[in-house]
């Protein structure tokens, strides 16, 4: 398991990362294909208003977004094509946890 | 409305089962491309932004995807948007369409009829 990035905590290039598990029925903008997957950070892009307030016309505090790498056999396991290709995909801040170190690769 | 067991919503489709791409490609009408730069007004202009599209996009459930086009679902989500920021009430609204629909039957009419 991992711990909850904070908001406001720059993760480094390279740390593993898992994408949290949660399902709240609202509008979100983490894919649920990669809920539960573990990647690594390859960038940190920038700071900007969190998408599910702004999406309710609410004033939004700031969250960075990550670009997050992931193995595709980590992501679709046997059905991957091919397992080394990589998928990239931009994630907030709120929706990442960090891997215990026991756990990272 | 959603039907999926792990509480994932219709509109989160990736890695599902989907059948062939459709890469057929088309041109877009002049109401289309309308309804398109009226996204580009309004988040100009601070009503709302993309993010308020898509929630009533999804909001809007599978039902509309599957009976609507694109920008039928659009101008809906726009319209959805603009009452609830404050841009005009459903009373001016409906006002304006009687208005529009007054001025003739066929598109050219109501576009430039005055």
């Amino acid at each position: 398991m991992g711990t909850p990035a904070l908001a406001n905590e720059p993760l480094a290039v390279g740390t593993s990362v898992r994408i949290r598990t949660l399902m709240p029925p609202g509008h979100v903008r983490a894919p649920v294909y990669l809920r539960g997957k573990t990647g690594t950070i390859e960038r940190a892009i920038a700071p900007f208003k969190n998408p599910e307030q702004l999406a309710y016309g609410l004033p939004a505090k700031e969250h960075m977004l990550y670009r997050v790498r992931f193995r595709a056999g980590d992501v679709w396991d046997k059905n991957a094509e091919n397992p080394d290709d990589m998928i990239e995909a931009e994630i907030y801040a709120h929706w990442i946890e960090k891997m215990d170190q026991s756990h990272a690769a | 409305m959603d039907t999926q067991t792990d509480g994932r919503r219709w509109h989160d489709m990736g890695g599902q089962d989907a059948g062939p791409i459709c890469d057929a490609q088309h041109d877009f009408s002049f109401w289309e491309k309308r309804v398109d730069a009226l996204m580009v007004l309004c988040s100009g202009k601070g009503y709302f932004t993309v993010d308020g599209l898509r929630r009533v996009l999804e909001d809007m459930g599978e039902e509309a995807f599957e009976t609507m086009s694109y920008y039928e679902r659009w101008i809906a989500s726009i319209n959805q948007n603009l009452i609830e920021s404050g841009a005009y009430t459903t009373e001016e609204l409906a006002a304006q369409m009687a208005e529009v629909k007054a001025r003739g039957a066929t598109y050219g009419d109501a576009s430039l009829g005055k």
